[in-house]
């Protein structure tokens, strides 16, 4: 806008600003579920710096502000991907087989507990947790009924785990070779991300440097064999669930991304050889705009680092992608029909966010894991947006709005800063010993939690318009058969299988894990003479060792 | 009158990761005048029983997500009653359906569960009631 002009307009505003003193505001401040303030008006005058072509540009160029493709969803719709998992491979292998039915165009594996934390299902520390959050898995053989009639060259399987994220990959990837699929044809995602683990989610098995040394092997071996795999997922998600900020969700993640790319970076690896296998995973909050602006300022911020600082050159390795999934921590179990809406309109924000695959939570899922119709309306939502809304018939259909920019760049200039701390601190693995990312987001819980008593924040149907009632909905029941049951198979399994070939695998892999070659093809050695994952864990550790955590709040 | 501040033992059994809640309320806790013991996460029931002896504390909370709770809670309170800690009350929050809820109460194993929604005053009202 020409000078002139927007001299003119600052006068205007200023009689604007003089016209609504008078009108009084129902409360005395405005600000997202964030805390970050909001003003009455967002005009020009906010965005008077802002550069088209240098801050937003085209979709499917350059910084990618507008989206990773050119032409965002009028190509082809987000995938739809539920994330599911429970009871015993039998169980969760006919949900899936339900969910495919239904439309939906990718797989998402959720793990029990015992399977993250790398205990079979027998061990004294699994006691009660089998089954229960998501599918046990213990060995491959648990991998080829999960999969059983599900052909893995025709869907992508997304895989929420972590500290043992390359023995669940590479079972995955011996049951495909099992299935006669040469692996470059199989695609999908690892979670893998395990600073996020130390930051957030508080799952973890090693200590940071050989899970680090885990995770570039995994880019390793990938970029060579399995190229079309999403090796990591470098996840906000958990970050903001534990109780981040919008500003802290995008500025820990990204750094935990640039670790992971300065990782591989040392670890000899081209940048360009890896980069474009990285991938992302943000949480859709209830804050609408806020959501949106972060996953546009993600975009920019990834694209222009890894330009500028590590100078990659492929331009898949400069786009972002990412999967979202709605907020389970905004869900009520109040009135659990409530959380519905609010599941629509977070996932409405990833989509004018320009996600590339979105989970939408279950209005039970706050009470317990869901049921089938719970997860069908669930995903219906999803294809109302899709197909009904009409909001996926335009790139980034918000950019140019001067509330969407201010926000963006706010967003963008927050995470700056967070970077430059983290960096003063001596890195992200420096930061995460020093309880760093784990205090700031204990306080910003902290805070949010007392928002909520104080009824600052209202939560529909809990601290405002509570009508008492007691959720009356049908919950999805673990059978608590299922834990017996699969010990019962895990021990049929350790005696039919080749006992001496099962030691000297793992014997193998412990020599690999004290030397510096690459250890997967090892670890995938171990699993197809049907070593369990408990076993190789335990094996791993004897060279690793464990990581505890300084517990604080 | 107990002068003594009341000593709170905030534990994470299990092998979730979930410690928001566990976090906030044990600072909500120690704002409120309590001694907080907070055992971090990853706690076998042994290590709990073990921490609540040590620490002689009045109260043990303990936060469970992970669907464990029905095996938990009842170990949990079997070995503080064998430490001769019987007297501790026990608190539990959590994701935990209704009819479990009525059977840990009913049977003994819990005082109270709080669930999501149960606002942090509640909770701190509940146990300073019970001193």
């Amino acid at each position: 806008m020409e000078k002139e002009k927007l001299h003119k307009l600052k006068g205007q505003m200023n009689t604007w600003g003089k016209n609504i003193e008078d009108s009084s505001d129902r409360k005395d401040s405005f600000v997202t579920v964030s805390g970050r303030p909001v003003k009455a008006l967002y005009t020009p005058l906010d965005t008077e710096k802002l550069d088209y072509e240098k801050d937003l540009g085209f979709p499917g160029s350059y910084p990618y502000t507008r989206g990773v493709q050119g032409n965002m969803y009028r190509g082809r719709i987000w995938t739809m991907r539920q994330f599911s998992g429970f009871g015993d491979a039998y169980d969760s292998n006919r949900r899936y087989r339900y969910l495919l039915e239904q439309g939906q165009t990718g797989l998402s594996v959720a793990f029990d507990m015992p399977t993250i934390m790398g205990y079979d299902s027998d061990h004294d520390r699994s006691l009660g947790e089998v089954g229960r959050c998501g599918v046990a898995v213990d060995s491959l053989e648990d991998m080829e009924i999960l999969f059983n009639h599900i052909p893995l060259d025709q869907v992508t399987t997304s895989m929420t785990i972590n500290g043992p994220a390359s023995i669940l990959w590479c079972m995955y990837l011996a049951n495909a070779e099992k299935q006669g699929i040469k692996l470059d044809k199989v695609g999908g995602t690892i979670q893998n991300d395990i600073l996020k683990e130390y930051i957030a989610q508080k799952s973890w098995i090693f200590p940071p440097e050989p899970s680090m040394r885990l995770i570039t092997d995994i880019f390793a071996f990938a970029s060579e064999h399995v190229p079309r795999w999403n090796t990591i997922s470098i996840s906000g998600y958990h970050i903001r669930e534990a109780g981040s900020t919008a500003a802290q969700e995008l500025a820990f993640t990204l750094a935990d991304g640039f670790a992971y790319v300065e990782a591989g970076m040392a670890a000899g690896l081209d940048i360009d050889s890896f980069a474009p296998r990285l991938s992302f995973f943000f949480n859709a909050h209830i804050d609408f705009f806020e959501e949106i602006c972060k996953y546009r300022a993600a975009r920019r911020i990834w694209a222009r680092r890894m330009k500028e600082r590590y100078g990659a050159k492929d331009e898949r390795s400069l786009k972002l992608r990412f999967h979202t999934q709605t907020a389970g921590c905004s869900l009520t179990a109040q009135e659990p029909e409530n959380n519905i809406i609010r599941t629509a309109l977070e996932a409405l924000s990833a989509v004018l966010g320009g996600t590339q695959s979105l989970h939408t939570n279950s209005m039970d899922e706050v009470l317990a894991l869901p049921t089938e119709k719970a997860v069908k309306v669930a995903l219906r939502t999803q294809q109302i947006i899709a197909h009904e809304s009409g909001v996926a018939n335009t790139a980034d259909p918000l950019a140019g709005s001067y509330f969407i920019e201010t926000l963006t760049d706010m967003l963008e200039s927050e995470a700056e800063e967070y970077f430059q701390k983290i960096e003063d601190l001596g890195g992200v693995l420096a930061a995460i010993d020093q309880g760093f990312f784990q205090q700031e987001i204990a306080d910003a819980a902290y805070t949010y939690q007392r928002a909520v008593d104080s009824e600052d924040q209202v939560i529909v149907g809990v601290n405002r318009y509570n009508s008492g009632e007691t959720a009356e909905i049908e919950l999805l029941k673990i059978d608590p058969s299922v834990e017996a049951k699969q010990v019962e198979r895990l021990r049929a399994l350790k005696k039919k299988r080749d006992n001496i070939a099962v030691r000297h695998k793992l014997e193998d892999l412990q020599k690999s894990a004290a030397s510096v070659e690459n250890i997967i093809p090892r670890i995938l050695a171990a699993v197809k003479v049907y070593a369990t994952e408990g076993e190789i864990v335990a094996s791993l550790k004897e060279v690793f060792g464990e990581y505890k955590e300084k517990p604080l709040f | 009158m107990n002068r003594r501040k009341i000593r709170v033992l905030v534990a994470k059994p299990g092998l979730d990761g979930h410690d928001r809640g566990a976090r906030v309320i044990a600072r909500a806790l120690r704002d409120a005048g309590f001694e907080v013991i907070y055992t971090g996460l990853h706690q076998t029931p042994e290590q709990v029983a073990e921490t609540a002896l040590q620490e002689d504390v009045d109260v043990v909370g303990l936060s469970i997500l992970s669907g464990a709770h029905m095996t938990l809670v009842p170990r949990i309170k079997k070995l503080l009653i064998d430490n001769g800690m019987g007297e501790v009350l026990m608190v539990v929050g959590g994701i935990i359906p209704g009819d479990d809820a009525e059977k840990l109460l009913k049977e003994g194993h819990a005082e109270q569960i709080f669930t999501p929604g149960d606002s942090l005053d509640r909770i701190i009202g509940y146990i300073s009631s019970k001193f």
